[in-house]
């Protein structure tokens, strides 16, 4: 027949999910409104159960699929630059808050708060700050033990086969998120400076703060990435999902370096 | 034809209405749902002009009173000025342009159903993720539609702060209408950044066998810039926005200067997204222009090269002139002499493409069809629009200028101008392609001129208010202005009896327009794959992908 296909790209059937997603996502914002202005939590809460819903349902498919053959060798290099580009996109979102704190870091405001930005000083007067060599170094070397257990994990996959390295990696590399997580929540329990009200406080919260949330994103994918390496998932050839989950682990290291060295190091 | 039997069998569609448009993940139907859904919500917010054309019409308020706003002026009772009613017009006709209908359009609507035709892709790289770009798209224009809707500043509904939502005004208008404003901008973003993802990937990865980077279609190559422009501008807004958002909501003091922070620097980190914004607005319009310039000059686009080069130096320089918008806001005087010298640089590879564009036509059989009237128009506006921007560049100048009507002229010349001109030139030129019906070429040439006569007859006067000193941003104004508002008035309302006419000629053609028959129903000179595919193209496309010969006009081979 002359009309059979001949190529190796992935076609897909019509799928719910997209629009799912997009009903959760207004549920979960218009909530996250309510939620501001006094309204409760719920509406807030269940839009966000709905994204969870989705991104199971919607992922697990897309396992299937790898699991079905779907990703030919030519969709998988669509993949991998779908997931380097969305890094990128990260990259940029970070910006923002490096902007912002390298802005405030480097021209700071006076502190009578009126005048444009001469004679101020920074940190601001008041504030105190952590000392880099303490736990934010500790954690530094942490979360870089953890990316070379993933890397570690990667190589014992790709090159030997070993699937008992790459489940011990794995674990070693979620178990030292996790720990670096906690390490983080601590630090900011023992801050010396609130997060409402200051500069210093706003630009070392959110920056810190969206990268935790990208560190516990990693994490959780990185167990995805265990749980699928015992289900036996992953071939030295195909292992889409854990390149991704390491690549975007790495990404989240390379922001803490910045991190550590701007915030923490020069800007403390 | 050949062709038809390669490129697309016939295959009876079974999918149901629900299936078919809520759960597509088809390339084609996804491109036109965002037309659709543009030009719906395009003519909500071209509406919100309306109103504010009749209230600027004659000097004094007449329509937008606190006692409540009204249509018809009523002779005898009071009528207090409702500034608040004012402001959420203009944010919102702002927003809604800027982020649901010019983007939708020409990235996602044009962008989805002709860049993988051009490059001979079966699809998108990520099917099922560009429907969600679509959906996150609709959720955001809901989101925004609920904020008009919700309570806001000044004791009203909506939000009144203008589409730059310039802090203190939006860190400190009280009601949910700002912070529902600030999550639909962030919807619309995530939307966008996925179908940049989508459109990089396709076009790096699903190019037809041969055809390398620079054998790729015009249009495709405006999509693959403006897709990059979007990766790396829109996530820095999405930054500044949530820093607008914990201002408001947590007490930081991002930009309070109580607190050490610095209103100005939301501008920067606004306008890094905001200039490159223009140009995710313009550049896919650029890449239908070249193709309808080329196919009704009857020769091929003069420059191809260099037409290539200009749109990634456009885009690249993009980046790097954000502070132009800025100049009276207290830079210093380096800075303004560098962003003042980086933005004429822009004028250069601009110029490249208008200049192949007029040498694309130089000696070739020009046809006045309506789509080449489109992109006649097009020239002339953007141009003016163009020179407009060059005497704006100048901080000097700019200094009287800044927040004048000559800007509002300025950049509704290159933006409402130019890409909606685009827009209308790639609706006529494909209409037949994507639909498989023809519009009446009487209807398409009316509509033309009453557009290009009303849209001139708008702006062209705002330059005369602009440089006699009229502000931006006024519900009212003195008796001295007011000869050309009424002038611009008259444009707007013609403007708007052509865009009513628009959605006619498109229900009258969708229903009754004449069967196209031919798979390229111009000339020889349309000769990208989309040509080569019946129109409309069956639910599969390039199932069979094309070969060389199919696509490939050079010589080198």
């Amino acid at each position: 027949m002359a009309h059979e296909k001949n190529h190796d790209y992935h076609i897909l059937a019509p799928s719910l999910w997209p629009f799912l997603a997009a009903v959760a996502a207004f549920v979960m914002l218009f909530g996250a409104v309510l939620f501001f202005h006094d309204s409760g939590p719920y509406v807030l809460i269940a839009g966000f159960v709905g994204v969870l819903y989705v991104m199971y349902g919607w992922w697990s498919e897309t396992v299937s699929e790898n699991r079905a053959g779907d990703h030919t060798p030519v969709v998988a290099i669509g993949l991998r630059y779908g997931v380097i580009l969305f890094i990128m996109s990260e990259v940029m979102f970070f910006a923002a808050w490096f902007w912002s704190f390298f802005k405030h870091a480097m021209y700071p405001m006076h502190p009578d708060g009126i005048s444009p930005g001469v004679d101020g000083v920074w940190p601001p007067a008041g504030i105190e700050t952590f000392d880099p060599w303490h736990l934010p170094l500790i954690n530094t070397l942490i979360l870089l033990c953890s990316g070379a257990a993933a890397t570690w994990a990667h190589h014992a996959l790709v090159h030997e086969n070993n699937r008992q390295d790459l489940k011990t990696g794995l674990w070693l590399a979620i178990a030292l998120g996790a720990i670096f997580t906690v390490f983080q929540v601590y630090e900011y329990s023992h801050a010396a400076f609130g997060f409402a009200g200051n500069i210093y406080g706003a630009n070392f919260f959110m920056a810190t703060g969206f990268h935790g949330f990208h560190v516990v994103v990693g994490t959780i994918f990185l167990a995805i990435c265990l749980y699928r390496a015992y289900q036996g998932h992953f071939t030295p050839e195909n292992h889409l999902g854990f390149e991704a989950a390491a690549w975007y682990w790495h990404f989240v290291d390379v922001v803490w370096l910045f991190l550590f060295m701007a915030v923490y190091i020069w800007g403390g | 034809m050949a062709d038809a039997a390669i490129h697309g069998h016939e295959h009876h569609d079974e999918r149901g209405f629900f299936t078919r448009w809520f759960m597509s993940t088809n390339h084609k139907d996804i491109g036109l749902l965002y037309l659709i859904t543009s030009a719906v919500v395009g003519l909500i917010s071209v509406a919100f002009t309306v109103y504010m054309r009749m209230e600027l019409m004659e000097p004094g308020v007449q329509y937008m009173c606190a006692e409540g706003a009204r249509f018809i002026p009523a002779a005898t009772s009071e009528c207090t000025p409702n500034g608040h009613l004012w402001n959420v017009m203009i944010t919102y006709h702002g927003i809604l342009m800027m982020f649901f209908v010019v983007i939708p359009a020409l990235f996602g609507g044009f962008g989805n159903y002709f860049m993988p035709l051009q490059i001979g892709a079966p699809d998108m790289a990520f099917p099922r993720m560009n429907n969600l770009s679509y959906w996150l798209y609709v959720a955001g224009t809901a989101l925004g539609i609920a904020s008009l809707l919700s309570p806001g500043g000044n004791g009203q509904l909506g939000s009144g702060v203008g589409w730059v939502m310039y802090p203190p005004l939006s860190t400190t208008e009280a009601g949910m209408s700002m912070d529902l404003a600030i999550f639909a901008v962030h919807v619309s973003g995530a939307s966008s950044i996925l179908g940049a993802i989508n459109m990089i990937t396709t076009f790096l990865n699903m190019r037809a066998p041969g055809m390398t980077l620079f054998k790729v279609p015009l249009f495709a190559w405006s999509i693959f810039v403006t897709a990059w422009l979007i990766l790396l501008s829109l996530p820095v807004l999405a930054g500044a926005i949530t820093m607008l958002l914990t201002d408001r909501n947590f007490g930081t003091t991002f930009f309070d200067p109580s607190g050490g922070g610095d209103p100005v620097l939301y501008q920067h980190i606004l306008w890094f997204f905001g200039h490159p914004e223009v140009y995710i607005i313009i550049l896919p319009g650029f890449g239908i222009i070249s193709h309808v310039i080329s196919t009704f000059s009857r020769k091929p686009i003069f420059g191809y090269l260099p037409m290539v080069w200009a749109i990634i130096a456009i885009g690249v320089l993009g980046f790097v002139v954000w502070a132009h918008h800025m100049y009276t806001s207290g830079l210093s005087l380096t800075q303004q002499s560098y962003f003042m010298l980086a933005t004429m640089v822009i004028a250069v590879p601009t110029g490249v493409k208008v200049f192949s564009w007029i040498a694309t036509m130089w000696g070739g059989s020009i046809e006045f069809k309506t789509p080449m009237l489109w992109a006649f128009g097009f020239l002339f506006l953007f141009t003016v629009g163009g020179v407009t921007g060059v005497v704006l560049s100048q901080a000097a100048v700019d200094r009287a200028y800044h927040d004048t009507y000559y800007v509002v002229a300025h950049f509704h010349y290159v933006m409402s101008l130019g890409a909606v001109f685009c827009i209308f030139a790639g609706i006529y030129f494909y209409f037949g392609k994507m639909t498989g019906r023809q519009y009446p070429e009487w209807a398409g040439k009316l509509h033309f001129w009453a557009m290009f006569i009303g849209s001139n007859l708008t702006f062209f006067p705002q330059h005369f208010l602009g440089r006699q000193g009229m502000p931006r941003r006024y519900i009212d104004y003195p008796e001295a202005f007011a000869y050309w508002n009424w002038w611009s008035s008259v444009g707007a309302f013609i403007s708007f009896a052509s865009f009513v006419f628009f959605f006619g000629v498109m229900i009258w053609s969708l229903t009754r327009g004449a069967r196209v028959t031919a798979n390229n129903y111009w000339n020889e000179h349309a000769d990208t794959l989309e040509w080569t595919l019946p129109s409309p193209p069956p639910e599969h496309t390039f199932e069979q992908l094309p070969k060389q010969s199919d696509w490939d006009r050079s010589h080198a081979h």
